[in-house]
């Protein structure tokens, strides 16, 4: 199956990369990120607060299947330009990951067809490698190792 | 044998993913690899270990030298180790893309 979406993290750097290129028009691309009940719904979270402008700030609230609080995600807004670009930071609270940098960039390709390019950059390349290797090792039911220290944090 | 080390735990020092770099190219002894670092050598044998621990790093005994070579099988987990959250990402978009195509403007 052709992979959609992208992630370019080379070794070493503590940035990654991921593009997406989407069968919506830019407008409708943007709005999806604008608007708090769309993001809410593709997201899988619960949008606390979206102001969306410079020195706006945000909150997700991320439930697991219980009910209970799993994580909050919070962050500034430094840009926001419609169908353009925005630039925010993004931290998940009462956990040990520094915050992260995130230049997202909406770009028309079609009248019916976009990409947006979601640039991160973190701390420094271990927390890049552990906040990546998150999924993973949530997937896989391995003991005693740091990784999953961590991510019971976040229970 | 220690308590198995988690192969993520190894990458996430520097030191430990320049000497699986130098290694992956040919096999090195162990003072040959020691001898690439500015870093003391009981230092690198201790990054050595943990890598051999984890199997990222396999020994060959070539007549009285011990050799230090990458481990394929291993190192291609670590290079599908985002998988899961490319995956991750990949679901959101694709779920983003169906509630937008299907998205009527409330005006």
């Amino acid at each position: 199956m052709e992979q959609k979406t992208k992630i370019d993290a080379e070794n070493g750097k503590q940035e990654i990369l991921i593009t997406r290129e989407f069968d919506l028009p830019v407008e409708l691309l943007f709005k999806a990120y604008e608007e708090p009940e769309i993001v809410a719904q593709w997201m899988g979270t619960k949008v606390l607060k979206l102001e969306n402008k410079k020195h706006g700030s945000y909150i997700f609230e991320t439930s697991d299947q219980k009910g209970n609080v799993a994580f909050v995600a919070s962050g500034v807004i430094h840009e926001f330009v419609p169908e353009e670009k925005i630039t925010r930071t993004f931290e998940m609270e009462n956990t040990p990951f520094a915050a992260q940098l995130e230049f997202l960039t909406f770009e028309k390709l079609t009248h019916d067809r976009s990409k947006l390019t979601m640039h991160v950059i973190y701390k420094s390349v271990a927390v890049r490698d552990q906040i990546l290797a998150l999924p993973f090792a949530q997937g896989i039911n391995m003991a005693h190792n740091r990784l999953q220290n961590i991510v019971s944090q976040l229970k | 044998m220690n308590l198995r080390r988690d192969v993520f735990q190894a990458i996430a020092d520097p030191t430990r993913r320049a000497i699986l770099l130098l290694v992956a190219t040919q096999s090195m002894t162990a003072g040959a690899i020691a001898a690439s670092f500015d870093t003391a050598r009981p230092t690198v044998s201790k990054h050595l270990r943990i890598l051999t621990e984890c199997e990222l790093l396999e020994q060959k005994q070539n007549g009285r030298e011990v050799h230090y070579h990458t481990n394929a099988k291993k190192m291609k987990e670590i290079a599908d180790f985002i998988e899961p959250f490319r995956k991750m990402w990949d679901d959101r978009f694709n779920k983003l893309e169906d509630i937008m195509k299907n998205y009527k403007p409330t005006k």
